[in-house]
Parts: C-alpha cells; sequence; structure tokens
C-alpha cells in the first residue's frame, strides 16, 4: 500500500514546489521590484479597462430585463429623491401669506397660522433627503459593478450575469485576494524591518535619504497590495518642508496613498497593537509626530508640537486631514481650524475615488478594521485621482475658520465633491441646540421686523 | 458581502403601497432605501432616535412634533409602511387624479388630509381642538417676544 502511494505523493510535492516557485518569481518580477523603482508595466490600467466595459455590459443587462417587466430602474446616484427650492424663511413665509390672505401685505399679521405649512415641508424633506447623513454610507452606484454590495436591482438580474457574477467571486476571492494579502504582509513587514535597520545610522543627510527610499518603497508594495490605480495631477505643487498638507478624509488608505509619491511627516494618536509596531518602528527612520492618548487633549500642546515641527526646515511637511473623519467622498464637511492657526504654508490635496471599481469609504460605526481591509481588498480595484493644489497661505484679516473655509473650498472644486458647512462630528454626535436657537431666532426676526415697519407707518 | 437592505421589498408590497399612497414604483424603492439607510438598528422600524439623528430636522423649531406626526397614538416605532402614509401627505396633487372614482376614499395627499396633517402639529394632545394653551406653547417655541398679540382667541 504504501509504495502505492508514495511516487503519488512525491509527484504532488513536486508540483506544489514548482507553483510556487513560479508565483513568487512572477510576484518579484511584476510586482515587488517595480515598486522598488517606482515604475509601472500599465497592467493595472488595461485591468481598468477591461473591467469598465464588463460593467457596462452588465448594466445593460439589467436595464433591459427591467424593460421586460415594464418598470423603471432604480437609479440611485443620477438624481436626488425630491426637488428642493433654495429659496429663505423670509421669502417663503411672504410667499404662503401672499396666497393665502386678501389682505394687504403692509399690515401684516405678526404671525399667521400658515407659517407652520414651511417648517412642515422643510422638516419632512429633511426625512426624505437631507444632505449629512447620506454623506456617512458609501456613495450608490449607477451602474452595477459585479459586487453584491452594491446593487438594488436583484429583481432584474439574469442567468447571464448570475454566471457572470460568480466567475467575478471566484476571481477575487481565489486569485486576486490571497494574492494581496501576501503583498500587503511583504510591504508592512518590509517597512517595519527597513525603518528599525535605518533607524540604527546616526543622523545625517544618508538617513534621510535612506529613510526616503525605504518609506516609498513600502507604500508603493502596500499600493500594489491593494491594487491602486492612481493618477496624480499637477506633481509641481507637491508639499515642501515646512509645510502643513491638507487633504480630505475617505479611508485610511488616504495614507498610503499620498505616501507612496512623496515623504510626509504623519501626525496621530499611538495605538497598540499592530499599529502600535508600526509607529515606533517609522518614527526611528524619521520624525513623525505621535501623540499619547492623554496628550490628544490638550489642544495648546498638540498646536505646540506641530509647530515646532514646522519650524524646522529640515523636517518633512506634516500631513493632517482637517474633517477628523472618514466622510464618503461625495462631500466635504467641516475643516477643524486647529491646523491653520499655526501659520505655516498649506499645502491642500484633493482625493477623489472612483466609486465604480470598490468602494473605498471606511464606515467605522459599520465595519472594523480588518473587515473594511477585507473589502478593500476583495473588491476589483481602487482607482482614485489626487491632485496637488498650490500652496495657500492666510492673508491678512482673515480668521483661522476662514482661512480653512477657503482651502476646503478649494479642494471641494477641484475634486468635484459638495462643499458642506456642517461638521463632520454629527456622525455620532447630535447637532447642538445653538443651531435650532438660530433658526427660531431667524424667524422670530421676520416677526418682529414685520412690527417695526407697523409702529412706523 | 451582505446587501445594502436587510431585507428586499417584495413586489405585492410595493403593489399595494402604490394603491395606499400613489406614489410610482421607482419612488417607493427609492424611499425604501432612505428608511434602511435611517434605520440603524436594521430591524425594518424607526424609532424616534433615528429621525432625531438628521441634523437638519433636528434643528427645525418644530422637529419634534414632525416626529410625533410619524408615530401613531402610544407607540414608538413606525414600520415603512406608516413612514409612506405620513410622507404620502406631501405628494403634491395631479390633475388626473381630481376626477377619480368619487366612491374611493380620500387620497393621503388631498388638500383635507394636507390640511389635517399642519392642524394635527398644533393639536398637541390629539383632541382634535387647538386649545389655548397648545396654541401659546406654540408661540413659546418659535419664541415670539411677549409684545405680539393673540388676535383670534376672546
Amino acid at each position: 500500500m504504501e509504495l502505492f502511494f508514495n511516487p503519488f505523493d512525491n509527484l504532488l510535492c513536486i508540483l506544489l514546489g514548482i507553483s510556487f516557485t513560479v508565483w513568487f518569481t512572477l510576484l518579484l518580477v511584476f510586482i515587488i521590484v517595480p515598486a522598488i523603482f517606482g515604475v509601472s508595466f500599465g497592467i493595472r490600467r488595461l485591468y481598468m479597462k477591461t473591467l469598465l466595459k464588463v460593467f457596462e455590459w452588465a448594466t445593460l443587462r439589467i436595464e433591459r430585463g427591467a424593460k421586460e417587466k415594464n418598470h423603471h430602474l432604480y437609479k440611485p446616484y443620477s438624481n436626488a429623491i425630491i426637488a428642493k427650492e433654495p429659496t429663505s424663511l423670509e421669502e417663503e413665509i411672504k410667499e404662503i401669506r401672499r396666497s393665502g390672505s386678501n389682505k394687504d401685505l403692509d399690515s401684516a399679521t405678526e404671525f399667521e397660522l400658515s407659517d407652520i405649512f414651511y417648517f412642515a415641508r422643510r422638516g419632512v424633506e429633511s426625512i426624505m433627503d437631507d444632505e449629512v447623513t447620506k454623506r456617512f454610507t458609501a456613495e450608490e452606484l449607477e451602474s452595477w459593478n459585479l459586487l453584491t454590495r452594491s446593487n438594488y436591482n436583484f429583481h432584474y438580474i439574469s442567468l447571464r450575469l448570475t454566471v457572470l457574477w460568480g466567475l467575478g467571486l471566484l476571481i477575487r476571492y481565489g486569485f486576486l485576494l490571497p494574492l494581496r494579502v501576501t503583498l500587503a504582509f511583504t510591504g508592512v513587514g518590509l517597512l517595519v524591518f527597513l525603518t528599525s535597520v535605518v533607524g540604527m545610522l546616526p543622523n545625517g543627510r544618508m538617513k534621510n535619504f535612506l529613510s526616503e527610499k525605504v518609506h516609498l518603497m513600502c507604500y508603493r508594495i502596500c499600493v500594489r497590495a491593494l491594487t491602486a490605480i492612481i493618477t496624480y495631477h499637477d506633481s509641481e505643487n507637491k508639499p515642501k518642508n515646512g509645510g502643513i498638507c491638507v487633504a480630505n478624509h475617505t479611508s485610511p488608505i488616504d495614507v498610503i496613498i499620498l505616501a507612496s509619491d512623496g515623504c510626509y511627516a504623519m501626525v496621530g494618536q499611538i495605538h497598540g497593537g499592530l499599529m502600535g509596531v508600526i509607529q515606533r518602528s517609522m518614527v526611528k527612520a524619521c520624525p513623525h509626530v505621535w501623540f499619547e492618548r492623554s496628550e490628544v487633549k490638550d489642544r495648546h500642546l498638540v498646536a505646540k508640537r506641530l509647530s515646532d515641527h514646522v519650524e524646522d526646515k529640515s523636517k518633512l511637511p506634516i500631513l493632517i486631514f482637517p474633517e477628523g473623519t472618514c466622510i464618503n467622498n461625495t462631500s466635504v464637511m467641516m475643516f477643524k481650524k486647529g491646523s491653520f492657526e499655526i501659520g505655516a504654508t498649506v499645502y491642500p490635496v484633493a482625493i477623489k475615488y472612483d466609486p465604480r471599481f470598490g468602494d473605498a469609504f471606511w464606515n467605522s460605526s459599520k465595519f472594523g478594521m480588518v473587515n473594511y481591509l477585507l473589502r478593500m481588498m476583495s473588491s476589483w480595484a481602487i482607482v482614485c485621482s489626487v491632485w496637488y493644489l498650490p500652496p495657500m497661505s492666510r492673508e491678512e484679516g482673515e480668521d483661522a475658520v476662514q482661512f480653512a473655509n477657503r482651502v476646503k473650498a478649494a479642494i471641494a472644486r477641484q475634486g468635484g465633491l459638495v462643499d458642506l458647512l456642517w461638521d463632520g462630528g454629527l456622525k455620532r454626535a447630535k447637532v447642538k441646540d445653538t443651531f435650532k436657537e438660530e433658526q427660531q431666532k431667524l424667524y422670530s426676526k421676520m416677526l418682529v421686523g414685520t412690527q417695526e415697519d407697523r409702529s412706523r407707518s | 458581502m451582505g446587501s445594502r437592505a436587510s431585507r428586499l421589498l417584495r413586489e405585492e408590497e410595493i403593489e399595494e403601497i402604490k394603491k395606499e399612497t400613489g406614489f410610482s414604483h421607482s419612488q417607493i424603492t427609492r424611499l425604501y432605501s432612505r428608511f434602511t439607510s435611517l434605520d440603524k438598528g436594521e430591524n425594518g422600524t424607526l424609532s424616534r432616535e433615528d429621525f432625531q439623528r438628521i441634523p437638519e430636522l433636528a434643528i427645525n423649531p418644530l422637529g419634534d412634533r414632525i416626529i410625533n406626526a410619524f408615530f401613531p397614538e402610544g407607540e414608538d416605532q413606525v414600520n415603512f409602511r406608516g413612514f409612506m402614509r405620513t410622507l404620502a401627505h406631501f405628494r403634491p396633487i395631479e390633475d388626473n387624479e381630481k376626477n377619480k372614482n368619487a366612491s374611493a376614499s380620500e387620497p393621503l395627499n388631498s388638500r383635507t388630509n394636507k390640511l389635517l396633517f399642519a392642524f394635527r402639529l398644533y393639536d398637541l394632545d390629539r383632541d382634535d381642538k387647538i386649545s389655548r394653551d397648545e396654541l401659546l406653547q406654540v408661540l413659546e417655541k418659535v419664541d415670539v417676544e411677549q409684545k405680539m398679540s393673540i388676535r383670534f382667541l376672546h
């Protein structure tokens, strides 16, 4: 019996050995070596073009299925749910009163029962579709990208589409995911190891040079681990030493995307676990700004450390995400003014993801970090565009908040995102009562105003 | 991988809602998606907290009363049917509906029902009357100065 199985076993072992060797050689040649030197074979772009064609075909099939059943296809992305008119409180209430009463407007009453129509309609409009809550969930797509996580038209999927979807599933989980996980481990492992090695060198130009190369290489491997296809625009505006780079925040991947094209000093809180290990080894090679949990609350301490870092021109530019939380990449929310008070030159960067290939938004209330990374690695790809905007400084007579809003508007314009004044903190916290009181003040000002006109005439 | 809706809407349900409220097929699916995105507990119903999470509604001076309009007497959860029934009040009146058969019950978005909705925003204790106290409460809420006179009583 043993004699019968042995040659079979041997053959199996040999086959496994060969396939592993081939696998690793391919990995090395096509992915890791280009990452080290920063070149690209263009395989990823070809992949992207093929995928787009497949998605278009899939959407056409769904549309055809819908037409057969005589239904309108649910297209979430194209329009908003309802038509909102951007009229002010005063205009609308005057309109309601004008149509309601026969009385002359000069002798307008102070309060009309019909005023309630305005508030009721605005309230129900915001229930049907509001500007804020939808920023904290993944963006909805117009065409189907063969992932069940982003489809609403399950009724219309034909057999052919299901087969295609199954094939996609096989490719993504059977081939792409293991590949990417291997790369990710390689990238992170190399980062920790090499930065510790570089950290042992004495401070000087050699150390900085090596640290730069090491960081770039490891981030490039991580970029390939996510199959991220990034297009950088206007690289002449890349942040320089002594400046602060601000960008809109969609996911932790933003850091990898920016850091694979330039060297930055990161800012953040020290974590425990694997994150902490990575952070501690990174700071050996070049000065990042890590805070202990207790220090984060102390705003003056934070500001002091940041401004000290910025003044030292030999240190790398700081990378900050002023929104403070992840937003779903359809809008830019309020920028916290802390980084704009320091007085350094600000280099704005706009990052816009293409959601068709995989949604990069991290919904931290729904998914933990590991779950999120697995979802990222099992999407088709992460496609994004990065725009480096010209540097901005605070102008005369401008305070930090106005400066922050100016930068935010520039980023929103470039990235094609909606510029919102709402605070990203609304993801978790309730809106402050002072905002409600402002609405009440607005209404009562309008009422009191008419009283003044009356007493004058 | 998980799909977006914890439960898909069945065709029969869509038809029933269409008959009751007059919304079209795509409007119903779109509002269902909105309903599920507001439903953080993913149990198919909305509570008052789910509504209060909408910032634009929270700063509306009548926000709490509008939220109350969704919940029938004594209940704390509203399902999708109830949600649509209340939203139906705000559907525009189309011309071809004006001449529908008179025997059918009045559509939810008729002029009378719209006025009834607004009336109920004032009528806090739901006794179908607006008492003087309820009206004074409204005026307090909108923060009008004491000088303003209440003309239509006495």
